[in-house]
Parts: structure tokens; sequence; C-alpha cells
């Protein structure tokens, strides 16, 4: 199951003929891949390359630079606690010693359940709200030690299933073009004119 | 009043003008529904209603201020496109991850369609035939509610093939990041875009506007610039530069986070509005937690060297930051009491942009991780009085020459004005060293009471040493 199932093999050939070149769909087609294996196998990274025509090594050197890629399974749920400044203001250093102790393992590791990982994370964009992590890149804000020791409890038992998605499991909602409302891509060889609408006047 | 949405966590709304904020009150401010409700795209009909240069012209005599950090006009980057060049791309960064800074996420999360109108605005008014809307990996639920907006639009006719009836077509593709602080920086945005590891290109010699996506003519545009469109179409020029100054006209958002009352997201009026009102304003933040003193505060993210209570008067204005030692970026603000330890607040972010550089350029890859491990050494207590001269070295290896600093009356500093020379491609090197440069100037003896006083063992010391063993062997 580590290369595209046929109902992701297709997805992928949509979202390819989306952009002017095959390759631009790399990091969407890895973000695919690892929804569908919890994180980027060397067989995925071998079929993306086919996808886009490009060798498994370019693949690979691509997927690398990005953190978000896992090249080994992570944890169902990864824990990212915020460290940089405005969190680490807030006391964002303590909950991280917090996280280690309810979790029994070290920031980078995952627990013999396999359940959940954790890691430190750069600037999440909720700064106002320090400290903040997030489950999945999905957020929790203002977050006591006793918020965390309730937040993993009720992932263990399941009961954020619907909030929380598995690790790998990205946005829930996919853009769809309807072929009849699609402009379409072309390669930028193939387009030489000047668009329609800069003819002086007004388009409506 | 100040007013707050559970719906919209971070925002804090008040009674002033909003352009971009205008419907994060609402619940579902999200759906097509409400925008509809709103006016949402009657200034894209609006627009389309006239040529297209003259839309250009609009924003051009606007001055919309670019949000993403630079803060260089959007008209005037539109013109830089070479003539007769085509295709031209719209690639849109919603890549926000400058520490202390976020804004785009809550436009995309809160007011998805409002930054779609905007999209197909510029798309129309500077000749771009198709737009690449890319999103910051870290953000699901941003992502979500884009391409949600972005279903429901195009079935509606709103994007697309012949948009609203018109000759006016084109596709806004989503695209998700994964993961890497560099690509905000918009040649490295576009490498990311084509496929590639996100690495900054060299410039000049090309900009991305005269050679960019796929080596074509290529506007990158911030999150909030292009949401200021829809309204500036439907309320005219003359509404949008009555608010704020010539030089700074319209709103900003901007993030004040750290040891403040209230800390949070305001909508504030461009050039007039201070430091001062911004932290201590009843209808901002209300002043410094506990009562205690300020400290210190980082203007514009992470990046920006760092203010003291002396720059409180100064206004959101780029005119004026700028010869005052820092600048206003991406609209963060990170407000540190007197209880902060310095040393340690600057290591968060020394660590932040070592951590992040890309290792394109030497002075960056090497000298970032140079400043976090001296840092640290000091932090932990580890350091001598030679490693605080050691920063500074390293520092210049990345920005040779002054580096800007604020004025300081205590210490008796005179101001050196931004920019800074440097010698990488991008600003991820020298933003390593800013929070140390500020640190170390405005608060050494902080570092000196911290580091141990080198001891130099006299040579004489040496050798009676080597003759008690020459003498027990």
């Amino acid at each position: 199951m580590s290369r595209l199932t046929d109902a992701n093999t297709k997805l992928a050939h949509e979202i390819i003929a989306r952009y002017p070149r095959p390759k631009s769909a790399l990091i969407p087609l890895l973000h695919l891949s690892q929804e569908q294996n919890g994180y980027v196998t060397r067989e995925a990274m071998q079929h993306l390359g086919e996808l886009v025509g490009v060798t498994s090594a370019e693949v690979y050197g691509t997927a690398t630079f990005y953190e978000m890629f896992k090249f080994e399974p992570v944890g169902k749920y990864l824990i990212n606690i915020c460290g940089t400044m405005s969190c680490a203001l807030m006391g964002a250093h303590d909950l991280m010693h917090h996280a280690e102790k309810k979790l029994g393992i070290k920031a980078g590791g995952t627990t013999s359940d396999g359940v959940f990982t954790l890691a430190h994370a750069e600037c999440q964009a909720a700064c106002t709200e320090a400290p903040t992590l997030q489950v999945n890149y999905r957020y929790r804000l203002r977050v006591t030690p006793a918020d965390l020791d309730n937040l993993i409890d009720n992932l263990r038992d399941g009961k954020l299933k619907d909030e929380f998605p598995p690790h790998g499991v990205l946005s829930q909602v996919r853009q769809t073009i309807g072929a009849d409302r699609a402009v379409g891509a072309k390669a930028p060889e193939d387009v030489n004119e000047s668009p329609a609408w800069l003819d002086g006047k007004a388009a409506l | 009043m100040s007013k707050t949405f559970v719906h919209a966590p971070g925002y804090v709304s008040g009674d002033r003008p909003k352009i971009v904020t205008s419907r994060f009150e609402f619940a579902d401010s999200f759906t097509l529904e409400r925008y509809l409700a709103t006016d949402g795209y009657k200034g894209l009909r609006a627009a389309l209603s006239r040529p297209a240069n003259e839309i250009h012209e609009d924003v051009k005599s606007a001055t919309v201020l670019g949000r993403g950090g630079a803060g260089f006009p959007a008209g005037t980057k539109w013109g830089l496109t070479p003539q007769q060049v085509w295709p031209r791309y719209l690639v849109v960064n919603g890549d926000e991850s400058e520490p202390g800074t976020y804004k785009d996420r809550l436009l995309m999360e809160r007011d998805p369609h409002q930054l779609i109108e905007g999209c197909l605005i510029a798309c129309y008014a500077a000749g771009l035939s198709q737009c690449f809307l890319y999103i910051r990996g870290e953000m699901a639920v941003a992502q979500e509610r884009v391409a949600a907006a972005l279903n429901e639009a195009y079935a509606a006719g709103y994007v697309g093939k012949n948009i609203l009836g018109s000759k006016f077509s084109v596709d806004i593709i989503l695209h998700w990041g994964a993961g890497a602080y560099v690509v905000g920086e918009e040649t490295a945005l576009i490498e990311s875009l084509e496929g590639n590891r996100g690495m900054p290109r060299l410039k000049p010699p090309f900009f991305p506007a005269a050679n960019g996506l796929y080596g074509q003519p290529t506007i990158v545009n911030n999150v909030e610039t292009l949401a200021n469109l829809p309204w500036l179409m439907n309320h005219g020029v003359a509404a949008y530069t009555a608010i704020g100054t010539k030089t700074s006209p319209g709103t900003r958002m901007v993030a004040v986070s750290g040891h403040v009352k209230r800390p949070g997201v305001y909508e504030i009026i461009n050039g007039t509005t201070t430091f001062r009102d911004l932290i201590f304003g009843e209808e901002f933040c209300g002043g410094i937690r506990n009562g205690n003193a300020l400290k210190a505060f980082v203007p514009g993210g992470g990046s920006a060297p760092w203010f003291t209570a002396d720059q409180l008067d100064l206004p959101f204005e780029a005119s004026q930051v700028g010869p005052a030692g820092s600048m206003l970026g991406s609209g963060a603000v990170m407000v540190m009491d007197e209880t902060t330890d310095i040393p340690a607040a600057a290591l968060t972010l020394t660590h932040f942009y070592a951590h992040e550089s890309c290792g394109k350029c030497t002075p960056c890859r090497e000298g970032g991780t140079w400043l976090e491990r001296i840092l640290r050494r000091v932090v932990d207590g580890d350091g001598t009085d030679a490693d605080l001269q050691q920063l500074l070295e390293v520092g210049a290896m990345i920005c040779p020459g002054a580096f800007p600093h604020a004025s300081n009356e205590k210490l008796g500093l005179t101001a050196v004005p931004f920019p800074y020379k440097m010698t990488t491609i991008c600003f991820v090197g020298p933003s390593a060293f800013a929070p140390v440069h500020s640190a170390l100037t405005l608060f050494r003896s902080e570092f000196e009471a911290r580091v141990k006083k080198r001891v130099t063992i006299p040579v004489t010391a040496i050798s009676s040493v080597a003759a008690n063993v020459g003498a027990s062997a």
C-alpha cells in the first residue's frame, strides 16, 4: 500500500493537470501520499516521480527539504508544541516538560503504542494565544498543563477523532474544479498572446 | 469598545474603520451566503465594469502597500512586468510564518471569499492569467476554509471560465506548503511552487515581476494586501486614502503578543497609530500584565531590531520607523516586560532562524548556527566575556558594517537606521543576528552578569606547573 492507490492516482492526475508544469504538483502529491500511508514511503516517492516525470532522487530531494514530510512512521497524533518567542515568554518550556512527563517520552520521540509523537515546533501563527500547540496541525490555544493532560487523555480514549484526523490527513476539503468551469493550465511556451480582457475595454 | 468573538480566537474588534476584518464578527463569515449578504463580489463586478488599466491605476493611486514585510506598493509592483511577455502569473503568499505574525491565517480562515475576490481583481488589473494560492502547510483549517470557498466560488461562476459571464477568465489553484519558513521569501516560494527545494533565487538581476514562476513575469502578493482590494473597488480611492496617512494609507492588521493585558490581532489605522496607543491604549492591549514595566518590544516580527520605551511614540509609518533603527515588517509586536530574561528571549528567535536557514548561503547556514550555539552557551551560564565579542564578529560576517539599532537615552545611544548590508541572498541570515545584536546593544549588562571572565594563565604559572611535572617524574 505504499504506491498511490488507484483512486489516489486518479486524483493525482487531476492535480497535475492544474499546473503548467507537472513537477509543480510534487508537494501536493507528497501530502497525498502521506495522507494515504501516514508517512512518505520510498515506493511512494518512486511512484510520484513516475507521475510527474522526474527521478525518485529529485522527489526525495524536494521532500526532505520540508519539515512536514516524515520518512518513517510517526504517532497517530503528532503533538507540536510551539517554542518561539511569544510562546516562550508565556511558558512554552514548562508546557513541553509537562508533556514529556505525561507521555513518558522526550521531544522527538513516539510512545511505544504508536499513538503519540511529541515534537518541538517553531512559530505556529497564533502568538497572541500563547502558549500554543497543534495536534496534526490543528490548534489548541492558551494551553495549561491541565488542558494538555485532558487533551492527551481524550485523544487516547478516541474522544476527539472527529476534530483531529490521523497524522497525514491535512485539509479535509479538496479543491474540485468542474470541467465546465476550468480555464485549464497551458505550458508557458504555448501562450503567446495577451489575455482577452486586456483590450482596453471593460470586461462586463 | 474592544470586543472579542469565540469563533475568531485572537481577533479583537473595536470602534475603528474596518477594511479587511469587517465580517469577522459573523460566525459564518467564511460562507458564500454571508459574503454575498455583506457586499461580497460587488468589488469584482465594479472592477470588471471598467477597463483593466483603470483598475491598475486605482490601485497605484491608492498606494496599497504590501503587507508581507517589505511594504512595497502593490500597484507599482504590478507595473514592473515587462511589456508583451505572456503568460503572467499571480502567486499569493499565504505562507505566513514570521515569529509573532498572524493575520493572513485569520483572513484565510475567517474571510476566504474576500481573498479570492482580491485575487480576481489583481489578475484582471495586471493581466495575470493564472493564480496560485500558496497556503502554509501547518494551517489545516485555513486550507479547508479556502478550499470550500473556492469550490463555492467556482460553482457560482465567480472563478474560472468567463467570470460573471464576461471575457475575463482565470483559474485559482490552491496549493499547500509543507513546513519551511524561508518559503515565505518570494523567490523561494516560486521555487517551492515549481516542486523544488524552497531556496531563494539570487536577485538582482531578475525579480519575479520580470522572471518568476517558470521564468515568466510573476506577481507575488501577500494575503492581506489582496484582501484590501474588494473594499477599495467598492468604496473608491478617495475613501481608502482618507484613512491613515498619505504615505501609509488604509489600515493594517497587527498582532500584539507577549506580556500585555489583552494580546490580540487588531486592525489599526495605518500611519497614525503609535506603539504607545497599541501597547497601552485601553481600546487595544491596555498595558503590561500585572502592572509591570515595559522592558523591550519587537516592532515588526522576529526579524526586526528591538525597541524600548524610548520608541513608544513612533507611529506605524515606515518612513519614521526605518530611521529609528527597525522595520514594521509583517505587523507583529512582541512585548517583553521587566521580568523577561533577555538573553533567553533572544535565543528563542536566533534558534528559530538558525533552524529555518535553507543552507544556500554560507554566512547564514554556518553563522546562524554559530550564533545559536554561542548564545546558548551564554544563556546556560557556560559562556565567557569573549563569547559576547564573538557573537558580534559572527554577526558582522552576515551583516558587515553598522547594524541598525534604536536610540537609547539612558545608554547614550543614537539610532543606526534600517536597513543593513548583507552577505546573504535573503533576510533569514540577518534575522538570526537581529535579536542578538539588539539584546547585546540594549541590555549588555544582562549578558555580562551571566558570563565568566576569561582567565588568562600567565606563562610563568604554566612553566612552573611543567617544572613540577618534570620534578615528580
